[in-house]
């Protein structure tokens, strides 16, 4: 008996949740709004997140081989990086950048920093800035040949820009061009409560975010009463997509809850910047990224108070 | 409801053994009392080999201020005074005694006192003298809690009967059992307190226990109860103390700095057995519990007994068990032997068919925060478990971490199932040895 027997040190029992049921229920939040975007953008927009996710996998392994290292892909977060990136494509989009986009953001920004965890800036997003450079004309090109309807190739903020009045209830629910994913905020909103509700994401971040970000624009922008304005840059631009699903990514973000809230705001006030006095009006992706590079920072001067140390 | 901020909900399982009333179990042939069953210095056996000894006999006397006396729960013999394993794995100077099964006891024990009769004084020496110490799990000396530097500054006694390790089930047990002797031996430490209020502390998942005990101490004065929400770590005691009082105590205060004692129901039923029975502590109540044992059970148990005469005593187990853990799940130590001696920190025994532990995989962390959450003390576990991992001293310093309390929320919160407590437990002593260097080398530069 006593060969078999087990002495790890205490606790000796352990909660359910694992990374990867975390990892999949990002998944699952984020299938209304892949869902939509396939319906509405047709064949090309599943392959482009077929593709995505298989790239993300194939790289992963061939990393993790090429390393000998044991595989990683049963935490499921490269499936969550492949689709994310896929969900932030134009729908038209050559198939060969959302694959050079998806081997970048898991080779570089995230293998080669020590894998899941390790990397400081969000692999998905480090993925779509390196298309948006390398390739900014695709990138950019919102028109869609697939669809019966025949979309105008500006995206709702460069109308907002350009002061025109847009049709609030197409953004809600995402009959505008944009990318595959970010287009309805409906079916965001609907993956953002289930991960609320899974105690999957902390509010503080996109809360914070979301509201520092409008209250800017209101207060710097000369459309302060102009609720289609206000309105407008709330669920456009990928805002909500960016609030809820990228800022939240648990690795690039703070772990204090003085830093969640403090990251929220810092995340506002640039995309305020950016949006009412920069040149690219999609903006959010630099924005988180800037962010993510400033985390250490947050959070090192944010380290709470021990339990009967406050004041001290 | 009373409660503390952050804290996990585990697992009860205290249904499996809850409605089992303490048997008392027969002491067997031989007994082995460990001179180091509590915190501070170890006892000083008193006794030699071939002499006789009788049930509630000093046999190891505390050496000095900072230790407890242990005694031998049955008369007898001592067969030898060797090194013997205990709980905590480790090897410690033991008495063996031979038991003649007489139970022939010192003069004046187990007969009756009025606690109002005693002076303060004549009441600590019988608490000292009756080996006591905290029968929750820290094991601290009971006599010098009670000798704070001012006892009139305490204005609360609380008694922990918050229980809030899953599966344990033996002050839940006393709790129901021997409620008046809790309630008696509250009024006995009041003695000792003038200003104080006592306050019997129960989590809401023992209802039944805080109706009990409500209903008892209704015509005590000072003494009342105080309903808590079922949270782990509930029962420890700077948790219970902040949901109770609203007081705080970092790592480097008692209890007393903020007015308070805290004993757990089992100390105060033996502190009320010692100065009203003349009954020292010769016994540990016990909850034997988990898949492995045919039956549960909880059980009075004379101290020094071994684990496996206390196993027979309940038919045995099913399977052969794959853990077994001393104590409860979340800070329980896990065993490997059953040839141990029941000590005065055996809480409990838990045997389990399989490990549930053996099966998780680790992944990196992912920084989700849950440890965050988790922690009742407020630290950053993640940031603490990554400067353990490299010794880093200074950043564990500047994070806390030698506020942590080992209470294992942290590892038991964690999606990656890191083993974050362990590092810690680690880190606790090896900072205070770096610190210890630090200022040695300042001190010579």
């Amino acid at each position: 008996m006593e060969q078999n027997i087990n002495v790890q040190s205490s606790p000796h029992i352990r909660d359910g949740i694992t990374t990867n049921l975390i990892m999949l229920d990002v998944i699952i939040a984020l299938l209304p709004a892949t869902i939509w975007g396939i319906l509405r953008f047709g064949i090309n927009a599943l392959i482009v997140v077929v593709v995505s996710i298989i790239t993300a996998i194939f790289s992963e392994t061939i990393f993790n081989i090429i390393l000998k290292r044991q595989n990683t892909i049963n935490d499921l977060s490269c499936i969550v990086t492949g689709l994310i990136l896929a969900l932030n494509m134009p729908p038209n989009i050559p198939i060969f950048i959302p694959i050079v986009g998806v081997i970048f953001a898991i080779v570089v920004a995230k293998m080669l920093f020590g894998g899941l965890g390790q990397n400081f800036i969000n692999p998905a997003l480090a993925g779509r800035c390196f298309c948006h450079i390398s390739f900014a004309a695709f990138m950019n090109n919102f028109t869609s040949e697939m669809s019966v309807d025949v979309y105008t190739s500006a995206t709702p903020l460069a109308i907002l820009k350009e002061g025109q009045e847009i049709n609030l209830l197409d953004l809600i629910f995402g009959y505008i061009p944009g990318t595959i994913g970010e287009i309805s905020v409906v079916c965001l909103l609907l993956g953002a409560i289930y991960l609320i509700a899974k105690k999957v994401i902390d509010i503080k971040i996109p809360i914070t975010y979301i509201v520092t970000c409008i209250v800017f624009i209101m207060l710097f922008s000369n459309k302060t009463t102009n609720t289609n304005y206000i309105l407008g840059e709330l669920f456009s631009g990928g805002l909500i997509f960016g609030a809820f699903f990228m800022a939240t990514d648990y690795v690039t973000a703070p772990i204090t809850p003085l830093g969640k809230i403090l990251y929220g705001i810092l995340l506002g006030v640039l995309t305020g910047i950016f949006r009412l006095y920069g040149k690219t009006t999609e903006s959010i992706s630099y924005v988180i990224l800037i962010s993510n590079l400033l985390v250490p920072l947050i959070e090192s001067l944010t380290i709470p108070n021990a339990f009967g140390r406050e004041g001290k | 409801m009373l409660t503390f901020k952050h804290g996990v909900h585990p697992i009860d399982k205290k249904e499996l053994s809850k409605d089992k009333s303490i048997k008392i179990v027969k002491p067997g042939k031989t007994l082995v009392f460990p001179m180091q069953q509590h915190i501070g210095a170890k006892a000083k056996p008193i006794v030699k080999v071939s002499d006789k000894v009788l049930l509630g006999q000093i046999i190891g006397e505390a050496d000095g201020p900072f230790s407890a006396n242990v005694l031998s729960t049955v008369s007898g013999k001592v067969v030898a005074i060797e090194n013997r394993m205990t709980v905590s794995g480790q090897s410690v100077e033991s008495i063996v005694i031979e038991n003649d099964e007489k139970d022939d006891a010192i003069t004046g024990y187990g007969i009756e006192r009025d606690y109002n009769s005693l002076s303060n004084e004549e009441i600590i020496k019988i608490v000292k003298d009756a080996g006591i110490v905290g029968l929750g799990g820290a094991c601290f000396p009971t006599h010098i809690k009670l000798t704070p530097k001012d006892p009139s500054k305490i204005d609360y006694v609380l008694v922990n009967g918050a229980e809030c390790e899953p599966y344990l089930t033996s002050d839940y047990r006393l709790m129901i059992e021997e409620t008046e002797s809790i309630v008696k031996g509250l009024e006995c430490i009041l003695k000792l307190f003038p200003n104080a209020k006592g306050i019997i502390c129960v989590e809401d998942n023992k209802k039944d226990a805080y109706e009990k005990l409500t209903s008892a101490c209704s015509s005590v004065s000072n003494i009342e109860t105080a309903l808590l929400k079922t949270k782990y770590p509930q029962g420890g005691e700077r948790q219970l103390i902040y949901a109770v009082t609203g007081r705080k105590l970092n790592v480097s205060m008692l209890p007393a700095d903020v007015g308070c004692l805290v004993d757990n129901v089992d100390t105060v039923i033996s502190i009320y057995n010692a100065v009203c029975k003349s009954i020292p502590l010769i016994r540990r109540i016990m909850t034997l519990s988990g898949d492995a044992f045919k039956e549960t059970a909880n059980l009075n148990v004379r101290l020094g007994m071994n684990y496996n005469e206390v196993i027979d005593a309940v038919s045995g187990f099913k399977v052969e068990p794959k853990k077994m853990i001393s104590g409860g799940p979340m800070m329980g130590l896990p065993i490997f032997s059953l040839d141990m001696p029941v000590s005065k920190n055996s809480s409990a025994l838990l045997a389990f068919e399989k490990d549930s532990l053996s099966n998780i995989k680790q992944t990196n962390c992912i920084n989700c925060g849950r440890c965050v959450e988790a922690c009742p003390i407020n630290l950053l576990p993640t940031r603490m478990f990554k400067a353990a991992k490299v010794d880093n001293f200074e950043e564990y310093i500047k994070l806390n971490g030698l506020e942590c309390i080992m209470c294992g929320s942290c590892s038991y919160a964690c999606p990656a199932k890191l083993p974050l407590t362990p590092y810690f437990t680690y880190m606790r002593v090896a900072t205070k040895n770096y610190l210890t260097n630090k200022k040695e080398k300042e001190t010579k530069a």
